[in-house]
């Protein structure tokens, strides 16, 4: 009996219940409850943001495959292509950080090489609550370490990344973790069923009671207490999943294959029904072959266990005993669990008797969407609020106070001081402590160590490689969505082309607080916009993605974080460029006007507590600087190149400085133009790029920023052991060294 | 020069060092599933890092009980040359090839870094072409390369010039802030009494084209290519 309890424990409104019954023309059974829940959540359906994604420009010259299928995949000549995608696991990262993390990363990878493709590198994005939150190292250390068992025993370099600390996330951590996979453009596997008569193949591990429901739990807020909801997680096995890769790739290369999908969120239930839907078909499962972990399951948990490593694969008829052979070899149980039907219904059998029958479009592409109400907050327009002369300076100890500075200075604090305290702010600091527990090496192509801008791996036989850079600067999504995730998309593409890449496709995460609240609606609605808008400045498509929403808890919505995974193509490997100072004597020149603006900087926060002011996107501008790097590094003049981001030039300076083969360091003057020293150094606003070059061709260099349409400034030498920036500021290497390489450990250890 | 290349269920170097022999040193190479019995027809043979059956137990404990460990020990036996690298390192010692254990690093945490080590015996089939002393540039990666033995077998060890590489500054200098795992005595490889059983944590096929960053294990295939046994 479905009781409105019942009901209401699904995460189902009594409208969406109406329309079940009104889908089946009958009240639904235990079963049928379970499955359409599962189908209609929140994280299955994007209900609440189907409306939305459809604007974004998902089409080019070099798109296979765009959103809709496991994964996006882009063509890159050569007969190769690459496939790749974000996934979020912020839920059950919160409840169970190292289990959510690990099952995050093994979702994302099987939807990898179920499109065929092997897995070759993988990056993640993570947001954690402010550094004074006792729980924050808990959920950092737990993440980490969940990311790095399941990526390193796998055998796939965590090559890149991106962290970021704020209290918007004191209830809610993000977990986003992104794998891109090299395949052959003409062996795409896709999730679709066809055939009626066509066996259905399980494979992988067995099913569990793990897990059941967890599409559910991802697709509500989190009260007090969201820990209880720990059995809603699951738990991972790398080295199954290990076993499942290699013979999913095995069995690839014969033409057994119609279609395959792993069985992510929802299980055996979305998989069975996706790929039903993708197919126009329908499928029939009976249940009690499902090989099982537990005894006494029944077909409700079965259909909704989450548990991980399976795979579901419609194979031709007469082929089974080969497949299930390979899957043998591997230590895996494969076995025949259903077949394809044309009636286009999702029939679970359990004993005999149908346990359900859903019409598989109620399913998909019959499930509720919802435009919802849409409200610009109250609290946005003071956010944009912010006098610059109300904020002190630090102390600009050689030369006289100038009168039309800051009313006071900051007690007793140089520049030094200032430029310390930032090196050493987590989201500004070296990402060290954690990419040393990852495996960024495994596989031999990885062309850079993890931290310069953009992380890359070549690809063995050719002389290409792939450029990856995840960004997302969630404070300018706060300040204003529009122009954050704008930013967000400009900031990758720039973090490509000073590697020297060039940007081709994108994917997203796009993770919100409540979706029912209009404010959340506004800010999720402005961020589509932006990231279309940059996309189309840039002629990027978005070719997969994901949305987390409801990441909220006790009515505290986590900061708009829209994290863009974007992908470049280096067509020589001797292009490839990193951010580091190589030789001393280089010149070291701005592209791009040092704008000044400290609207969202980080200076602001560490420095004065404030996350205000007004957010600068100049799309046009972040074109021109990236097409003038791309030029300057084809011409092999550019020798480093760094973007700059969070922190400003003081920041990218000191980056640069710190090559871990050998930290250089620079003297630089920064042009002023009227601006407070702090603008000048620490002011986030503009595109632009630090690079360094030989002496001789600083007229090249300039010629080719002016046919880009671009200001070039040459500002300094690489010289010394010391980053001396005109007369404020003076910091030897090594304190730099320490304080920048050393703070996140420091802050772990306590 | 013919390698064998053993495939553990949960290897993945594997690839890693085939592209290094195969492709970098243009000798045979294949790739043998742990279900072989026999290593006939091969002049060397690499156990290679990866988390043999998921590191479940204890690093190496199930995968030394495959089928194929029992011709790696026959091959062992005729003196031909077997290089165990990371998890590999970790079979062999399971197996009884190579004395000691490799427990969880100090710091209980994975670490994947470059680092030095420096090479204490050049009188081996695996190092005849590095100078003794010559530090070489080589990364690790592993949760389980804290290497531990009694002291009776240590002194042995070093008794016996078996101690190949130990970890230090890229100087040369052996100290306690160069070990990166808290291994005995900074040891990072060792071999076995006869000299043609090696186990190293660090992994020279990630080190042996300028490409990658470092070249520090490029003596490693040199030498055992150099040092061809007579079929």
């Amino acid at each position: 009996m479905i009781t409105p309890q019942i009901i209401k424990e699904h995460g189902l409104s009594d409208a969406e219940y109406g329309r079940i019954q009104k889908a089946l023309g009958r009240a639904p059974t235990f079963v049928e409850l379970g499955i359409f829940s599962a189908m209609w959540s929140e994280h299955c359906s994007y209900k609440s943001s189907r409306v939305y994604l459809k604007s974004f420009p998902t089409k080019g010259a070099d798109v296979l495959q765009g959103p809709g299928e496991n994964a996006g995949v882009i063509d890159i000549g050569g007969g190769m292509a690459l496939a790749f995608k974000m996934e979020s696991h912020n839920h059950p990262s919160f409840i169970e950080p190292y289990q959510g993390a690990a099952t995050g990363v093994g979702g994302i990878l099987r939807d990898i090489f179920t499109m065929g493709a092997r897995p070759v590198a993988s990056l993640n994005s993570l947001r954690f609550g402010s550094t004074e939150n006792p729980k924050t190292r808990f959920l950092l250390e737990g993440v980490v370490s969940g990311i790095a068992g399941y990526g390193n025993c796998i055998g796939v370099p965590t090559v890149g990344g991106e962290v970021f600390f704020n209290e918007s996330y004191d209830g809610n951590c993000l977990v986003n973790v992104m794998t891109v996979g090299v395949l052959k453009k003409d062996r795409i596997f896709k999730g679709m069923g066809k055939g009626a008569g066509n066996p259905v193949i399980y494979a992988g591990s067995k099913t569990g009671r793990d897990g059941i429901h967890g599409a559910v739990m991802a697709s509500d807020v989190f009260g007090a207490g969201g820990e209880e909801r720990r059995p809603t997680v699951q738990v991972g096995d790398p080295f199954s999943e290990k076993l499942l890769l290699e013979a999913c790739l095995e069995l690839f290369k014969t033409d057994h294959v119609i279609g395959i999908q792993d069985m992510g969120a929802a299980g055996l239930t979305s998989s069975s029904a996706e790929m039903a839907s993708r197919g126009k078909c329908g499928m029939e499962i009976y249940i009690d072959a499902v090989p099982r972990r537990e005894d006494g399951m029944s077909a409700y948990e079965v259909m909704l266990s989450e548990s991980q490593e399976r795979m579901l694969i419609v194979v031709k008829k007469g082929t089974e005993d080969a497949v299930r052979e390979i899957f043998h070899k591997w230590d895996l149980d494969a076995c025949v669990i259903g077949k394809i039907t044309d009636d286009g219904k999702l029939r679970v059998i359990e004993g005999g008797k149908t346990a359900a029958e859903i019409p598989i479009v109620s399913l998909t592409d019959g499930a509720p969407v919802y435009d919802r109400p849409v409200k610009r907050p109250a609290w946005q327009d003071g956010l944009g609020l912010f006098d610059v002369e109300k904020i002190p300076q630090p102390l600009d100890r050689i030369a006289p106070p100038r009168k039309d500075c800051a009313p006071t200075a900051i007690d007793g604090m140089t520049y030094n001081d200032a430029a310390l305290r930032i090196l050493s702010s987590l989201n500004v600091a070296s990402k060290s402590w954690i990419y040393r527990q990852f495996d960024y090496m495994v596989r031999t192509d990885t062309m850079v160590c993890p931290g310069s801008d953009a992380a890359m791996v070549r690809i063995k036989g050719t002389d290409k490689a792939i450029a990856m850079t995840i960004d997302c600067n969630s404070r300018y999504c706060y300040l204003d969505p529009f122009k954050g995730a704008a930013l967000a998309v400009a900031e990758a593409a720039r973090n490509l082309s000073v590697s020297g890449a060039r940007p081709v496709a994108l994917t997203d995460c796009l993770n919100f607080g409540n979706p029912e609240r209009p404010e959340v609606m506004w800010q999720f609605k402005e961020a589509v916009r932006g990231i279309r808008e940059a996309c189309l400045a840039f002629g990027i498509p978005v070719v997969s993605g994901n949305v987390s929403l409801y990441n909220e808890t006790s009515g505290k919505s986590v900061y708009p974080t829209p994290v863009i995974g974007m992908i470049g193509i280096i067509d020589d490997i001797k292009d490839l460029r990193t951010q580091w100072f190589q030789n001393k004597g280089d010149v070291i020149g701005m592209l791009g006007v040092n704008a000044g603006g400290l609207g969202g900087s980080e200076y602001l926060k560490v420095l004065h507590g404030v996350e205000k002011g007004q957010v600068h996107l100049d799309l046009d501008a972040e074109k021109k600087v990236g097409d003038a790097c791309l030029k300057a590094i084809k011409n092999s003049i550019i020798i480093s190149s760094h973007d700059v981001s969070d922190g400003g030039a003081l920041v990218a300076l000191a980056e640069c400085c710190l090559n871990p083969g050998r930290a250089l360091g620079a003297q630089v003057e920064l042009p002023l133009a009227g601006m407070r020293l702090d603008e000048a150094l620490f002011g986030e606003f503009g595109p632009r790029a630090i690079v360094s070059f030989k002496e001789k061709d600083a007229g090249a260099l300039e010629k080719i920023c002016s046919s880009c349409g671009i200001s070039f400034k040459a500002i300094g030498v690489v010289k010394g052991d010391a980053l001396k920036i005109g007369w404020y500021v003076n910091l030897p290497v090594s304190e730099i060294q320490d304080a920048w390489g050393g703070a996140l450990e420091r802050f772990v250890n306590g | 020069m013919k390698f064998a290349i053993i495939v553990f269920p949960g290897s993945n170097c594997d690839h890693d060092c085939y592209h290094a022999v195969k492709h970098v040193f243009k000798q045979d190479a294949d790739y043998v599933w742990h279900k072989a019995a026999s290593l006939d027809g091969y002049d060397c043979v690499i156990l290679p890092g990866g988390f043999s059956y998921g590191d479940y137990l204890r690093t190496g404990a199930i995968a030394r009980f495959s089928p194929v460990m029992g011709a790696v020990m026959e091959f062992a036996k005729k003196g031909k040359p077997v290089l165990g690298i990371c998890n590999g390192f970790q079979i062999l010692t399971e197996a009884g090839l190579l004395p000691g254990v490799l427990m969880r690093n100090k710091g209980l945490k994975f670490i994947c870094s470059r680092v030095s080590v420096r090479v204490e015996n050049n009188a081996t089939a695996f190092t005849s072409a590095y100078k003794k002393g010559a530090v070489a540039s080589i990364p690790i990666a592993h949760a389980d390369g804290n290497y531990y033995a009694d002291a009776e077998t240590i002194k042995r060890l070093e008794g016996e010039g078996r101690v190949v590489f130990r970890y230090s500054t890229p100087e040369g200098d052996v100290t306690a802030e160069a070990n990166p795992n808290g291994s005995v005595s900074n040891i990072a490889a060792i071999v076995n009494e006869a000299g043609n059983v090696m186990g190293a944590m660090p992994h020279p096929e990630r080190a042996c084209e300028d490409a990658l960053g470092s070249i520090g294990g490029h003596k490693v295939f040199e030498s055992i290519i150099k040092n061809r046994a007579p079929r």
